[in-house]
């Protein structure tokens, strides 16, 4: 087999492990806009703070400790303990919840029925807002994040290439479990959205307001359902991020990388995100690697874009959003 | 009022008409300057077909959103089986069982017809979300069960022929079938249907007033419904109300009704100052 070829497979394993995670970004827009026409630019955001809530419960950070402080004279900072990774988690889940409920009963709630370019910009300050939240609560110095998920070359995969190939492929441990993760995620929304009594409210209320509350579903718990699970979503993809790259501010950019994701797959769509997500990931890691070179190379910063533009103007409804037909 | 026409009647043909599940009291309904509904009160009998009618813009729609909890009104009492109902959201109106059809049809546009009847059912699922996750057999009996009446409802309604088909696709006419099956689907205790007739042909019009009539009889389901034709009015109701400029001008049988001089008068057109 030609070298290129088998460079070219490890980079298209790479590239989909990385799609897999852009597919649950992009999971987290789509339950919400499709939920409640909300495009929800504080998606990235809410992976940060999930993150930074996450580092500061397992390390036993005192919340809001700066402005204590400040205001009491004190010096604490922390309770002193370390708690494991899955009581952070669940603590961590819940803090979310919380925030969903707030974010329907402060915001949302009362911009029912307004024009969707102004819930846009609430979301645009809800980002800013929790972008200064998490800095007061947890301070906005870079953490690491250690859950416990194995990390560095898998070996297995490596000698195993390399006694087919004569060259081992570098298949790091977190893409790995990141990506059986983020599968089961996926599955499991899928089968929530489909097969649930909750699904089908969340479904009904996606589709027509008006004729959900005529069949008794209640909007306002939807909603904070649908923050919820998104919030879920985002505290996960938060994991990962933040394992791989730390948790700090460029963290909440992760939302950038679901936008070609939505504009590929459709904003209405959950196998739209999906398989978007598999495409850009798979798209720009190729593209990069057979004709980044030639080009000087950094295209992952633009490709995903492009992709998504050339298939804006050809499908505008994305893989498959609804169809867009005019009615005259 | 006697005991004995509490207690309800029979009518001619011989339906038992009961006691009053419904009472609207006093109300009175203004948007802005507009007053939709002016100190309006009038009262709804288990087992009965009671017909809202009136010229347009009468505030006839306006009442069925009151009672459905869509509007909310200034001033007057709802109450239901006898008891002063607190100000609810229209949810909370449909989980007591009480469905509604809308004027403008509101569908669930990106569902098959199955889906749409299926969410009839919601009310009726009570399955938790864990015990759905957890314990499969028992989700799955509800979902069988759920799914068996709906089949029946569609049977009833005849409209097996287009169970899968997306609602978005279906001319008027069946849209508004599935939308009452979808409300037959919850079994509701008050059925509200806003003009469920308009914009039928006569051949759409006869199989819906059939199908009212069946409603009514074989489930014993309560109906109030609004139609503008008079002919239909006059056949399925057992009682009328009228209504004009958010007035109530006429309540009685088809036949007190139809000789009433107001009610005559609103709808010749009759200059109203
Ligand atoms: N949501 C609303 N906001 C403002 N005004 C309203 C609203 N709903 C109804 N109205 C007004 O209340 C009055 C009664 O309207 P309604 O829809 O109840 O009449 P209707 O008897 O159902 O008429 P139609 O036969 O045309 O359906 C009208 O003047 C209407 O413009
Ligand atoms: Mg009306």
């Amino acid at each position: 087999m030609p070298d290129q070829l088998i460079f070219g497979m490890e980079v298209f394993l790479n590239g989909l492990m990385a799609g897999v995670l852009y597919a649950l970004v992009a999971l987290g827009f789509v339950l919400i806009y499709k939920a409640s026409g909300i495009f929800n630019y504080a998606q990235g955001v809410m992976a940060l703070f999930a993150a930074m809530t996450l580092v500061g419960v397992m390390e036993g950070q005192v919340p809001f400790s700066h402005l204590i402080n400040a205001v009491l004279g004190t010096d604490v900072h922390h309770f002193g303990w370390h708690l494991p990774a899955l009581i952070g988690i669940l603590t961590t889940m819940a803090v979310m919840v919380g925030l969903a409920w707030l974010v329907q009963k402060i915001i949302f709630k009362h911009l029912v029925g307004q024009e969707p370019i102004i819930l846009f910009m609430a979301t645009i300050g809800l980002a800013y807002f929790m972008e200064g939240l998490g800095d007061m609560m947890w301070g906005a110095d870079i953490k690491k994040l250690d859950v416990g998920l194995p990390q560095g070359i898998n070996i297995w995969i490596d000698e195993t290439t390399y006694g087919i190939f004569g060259y081992g492929f570098f298949i790091d441990n977190l893409d790995i479990v990141a990506t059986i993760i983020a599968a089961i995620l996926v599955a499991i929304l899928v089968a929530f959205s489909q097969y649930t009594k909750q699904g089908r409210a969340m479904r009904a209320v996606a589709d027509d307001h008006q004729a959900a509350l005529s069949v008794g579903v209640s909007l306002n718990f939807i909603w904070v359902m649908v923050w919820s699970v998104a919030g879920f979503v985002a505290l996960v993809a938060g994991i990962m991020w933040g394992t791989k790259s730390g948790v700090q501010f460029s963290l909440s950019l992760i939302a950038l990388k679901a936008l070609p994701v939505l504009m590929l797959g459709g904003f209405t769509s959950i196998p739209g995100a999906i398989v978007g997500g598999l495409i850009i990931g798979v798209g720009e890691k190729l593209f990069e690697f057979a004709v980044g070179p030639l080009i000087g190379g950094a295209t992952e910063n633009w490709f995903a874009y492009v992709l998504a533009l050339i298939f804006l103007v050809f499908r505008p409804q994305g893989l498959f959003g609804d169809k867009i037909i005019e009615r005259v | 009022m006697t005991l004995a026409e509490d207690m309800g009647y029979t009518t001619a043909d011989g339906r038992k008409i009961g006691g009053v599940v419904m009472e609207m009291k006093n109300i009175t309904l203004r948007f802005g300057g507009v007053v939709a509904i002016k100190d309006i009160s009038f009262d709804i009998r288990e087992g009965e077909i009671r017909a809202i009618i009136g010229p347009n813009g009468a505030g006839k729609s306006s009442m069925l959103n009151v009672i459905s909890g869509f509007y909310v009104p200034q001033d007057g009492e709802v109450l239901f089986h006898g008891k002063k109902r607190p100000q609810m959201k229209p949810f909370e109106v449909a989980q007591q069982g009480i469905a509604r059809t809308f004027q403008n049809i509101a569908l669930f546009e990106g569902m098959s017809v199955l889906d749409n009847v299926m969410t009839g059912r919601l009310t009726h699922m009570n399955s938790s979300i864990w015990s759905q996750a957890l314990w499969k057999g028992k989700a799955e009996r509800e979902e069988v069960e759920n799914r068996e009446i709906c089949e029946r409802i569609i049977d009833f309604l005849e409209i097996q022929s287009i169970r899968k088909t997306p609602v978005a696709r279906l001319p008027y006419g069946l849209k508004k079938r599935v939308e009452l099956a979808r409300a037959l689907a919850s079994e509701p205790k008050l059925l509200l249907l806003d003009e469920p007739m308009a914009g039928m042909n006569v051949e759409e019009k006869e199989d819906m007033s059939r199908f009212i009539l069946d409603v009514n009889d074989e489930f014993g389901t309560t109906i109030a419904l609004i139609e503008h034709d008079m002919g239909v009015v006059m056949d399925l109701s057992d009682r009328v109300v009228v209504m004009d400029y958010g007035k109530k001008i006429g309540d009685g049988t088809p036949d007190e009704v139809r000789n009433n001089q107001a009610v005559i008068d609103a709808y010749l057109g009759v200059s109203h100052d």
